[in-house]
């Protein structure tokens, strides 16, 4: 492979999806999802507390009635300071979260800074917007984006729908199809500049409702050791919640569920 | 008619070669060597923001000397190479080799077809899983891949340089010993340089997926010190 090299007027800039499409190397759309079993995602949530945001996922994806894949991972770093989960179609998710982090870093390295917050969040609407005409197919891709401010010192959360539409969420959001239940689940025990721990708690409980309502959410699974994916994201970036802690979190969160005695 | 004046092709490769070198002798130098913890790239540059050292990719640096312009050229092509192939196949299949390669290819190009050849000199590093696996590849304006196993200086007065480094060189050496040696090595006996007119930077093997860090002021000074 030579170097990619520009005639002054046709060069991409700090675009990488740009520099695909001069290359010639952008992937073709895809059509007719709708008539196709293909693998989905389901719920995500993002929650804000004090240092920044929890990201967190399941970690089932189905195809139709059946389960597709029991450890799917939905929550991925973007940048050191930022994170996307994915909901929808996983083949295109997946492809788009690659798409999007090798956007972020390209930018990163070619200009020498890194993008705003802002500035990430509205790139990955403009690839959801590309998206549209596979979205009308059925092969819809709805992400969150969440990372940390390095200028106004904050978390943020942002939501997208199929159109590309960005919508910038104050406190906590969840999508996917236990999206609902997760969303309702966090809003009535959500407070201003909760703590590492107690965010931890509600997102974890926020999963475990949606996986008891929603049959396309996974839910906690001892059998195997797989349980969701938490991450947070604050000043010191993008970090994983370790699996143990994670377990532990659900160990006695199903304790407490036994001892309250429920019978449907 | 007039006929065009007949001149040999070896006079015209001399010619070239004689303008880019001279050029590229000119511009400030850069040292790149290996230290137990990655490599070490420090070069004279009193400008904090037009770079000459940068990162390519997860563990591959570039340095370049010369014409600013033409070297940032470089350095784009070279991140756009490298992301490209890491995106179509896979993080790992991305190698030095192939991009100083590619470099290669497109500096003999313009030295032999264009008008002008590139004033630069090119260094393209990889650090490695272990010191073995550590590379410097230093491309020359004229296409030539240079592939050094300890040390490499592009630019300024390089031959008393690289002797100088050549003398100063150890084996598993740490970072702070690499880079005075380094320092020394770019200002010679007769002069002494500031932190703050210093690019210095590392690919570090502990640094994680990215192993490229820029080294401060301050700590390049605590580094010297």
């Amino acid at each position: 492979m030579s170097l990619p090299t520009f005639p002054v007027g046709e060069d991409p800039g700090p675009s990488f999806s740009r520099l695909l499409k001069a290359t010639g190397h952008a992937s073709p759309r895809l059509d007719g999802g709708e008539q196709l079993e293909i693998r989905h995602g389901t719920t995500i949530v993002a929650i804000r507390y004090a240092d920044g945001v929890i990201m967190a996922g399941d970690r089932r994806a189905t195809e139709g009635y059946s389960i597709a894949h029991r450890s799917i991972e939905k929550v991925f770093p973007a940048d050191r300071h930022s994170a996307v989960s994915i909901a929808g179609a996983a083949g295109p998710a997946l492809e788009m979260v690659k798409l999007f982090q090798t956007n972020l870093e390209h930018y990163e390295k070619v200009e020498g800074v890194a993008l705003s917050l802002e500035g990430k969040a509205n790139q990955l609407g403009g690839m959801i917007r590309d998206n549209l005409p596979m979205a009308m197919q059925g092969l819809a891709v709805v992400p969150i984006f969440a990372g940390y401010d390095l200028r106004r010192q904050t978390g943020r959360i942002f939501t997208y729908d199929v159109t590309g539409g960005r919508y910038e969420e104050a406190d906590f959001h969840a999508t996917g199809s236990g999206g609902r239940d997760a969303r309702t689940t966090i809003k009535l025990a959500w407070t201003e500049g909760m703590a590492r721990d107690a965010a931890i708690e509600l997102a974890v409980q926020g999963l475990y409702e949606a996986a008891e309502e929603d049959s396309a959410t996974g839910g906690p699974d001892p059998v195997r050791g797989i349980y969701p994916t938490v991450a947070t994201v604050t000043a010191q970036g993008f970090e994983r919640v370790g699996e143990d802690e994670v377990a532990e979190r659900f160990k006695a969160l199903i304790e407490r569920k036994t001892q309250q005695g429920l019978h449907q | 008619m007039s006929m065009p004046f007949y001149v040999a092709p070896e006079q015209v490769m001399k010619d070239r070669a004689d303008f880019a070198s001279k050029n590229v002798a000119r511009g400030r130098p850069l040292v790149a060597t290996v230290y137990d913890g990655g490599i070490l790239l420090a070069a004279e540059n009193p400008s904090k923001n037009l770079h000459k050292i940068s990162e390519i990719y997860d563990r591959i640096a570039f340095g370049g000397v010369g014409k600013y312009s033409e070297y940032d050229q470089l350095r784009q092509a070279g991140i756009r190479h490298a992301d490209i192939k890491g995106y179509q196949y896979s993080r790992e299949d991305v190698d030095a080799r192939s991009l100083a390669n590619a470099y290669g290819q497109t500096l003999t190009q313009v030295f032999t077809h264009e008008m002008k050849p590139l004033e630069v000199e090119i260094l393209v590093a990889e650090v490695g899983m272990t010191v073995e696996g550590d590379q410097l590849f230093h491309i020359v304006y004229d296409g030539t891949v240079l592939d050094e196993d300890r040390f490499t200086v592009l630019g300024g007065d390089s031959d008393a340089i690289r002797s100088r480094m050549d003398g100063a060189f150890e084996e598993g050496w740490a970072l702070g010993p690499a880079l005075k040696a380094a320092v020394g090595a770019l200002t010679g006996p007769d002069r002494t340089i500031e932190a703050t007119d210093l690019e210095v930077a590392v690919l570090e093997r502990s640094n994680g997926r990215r192993a490229f860090r820029r080294i401060g002021d301050d700590e390049t000074a605590s580094l010297l010190a």
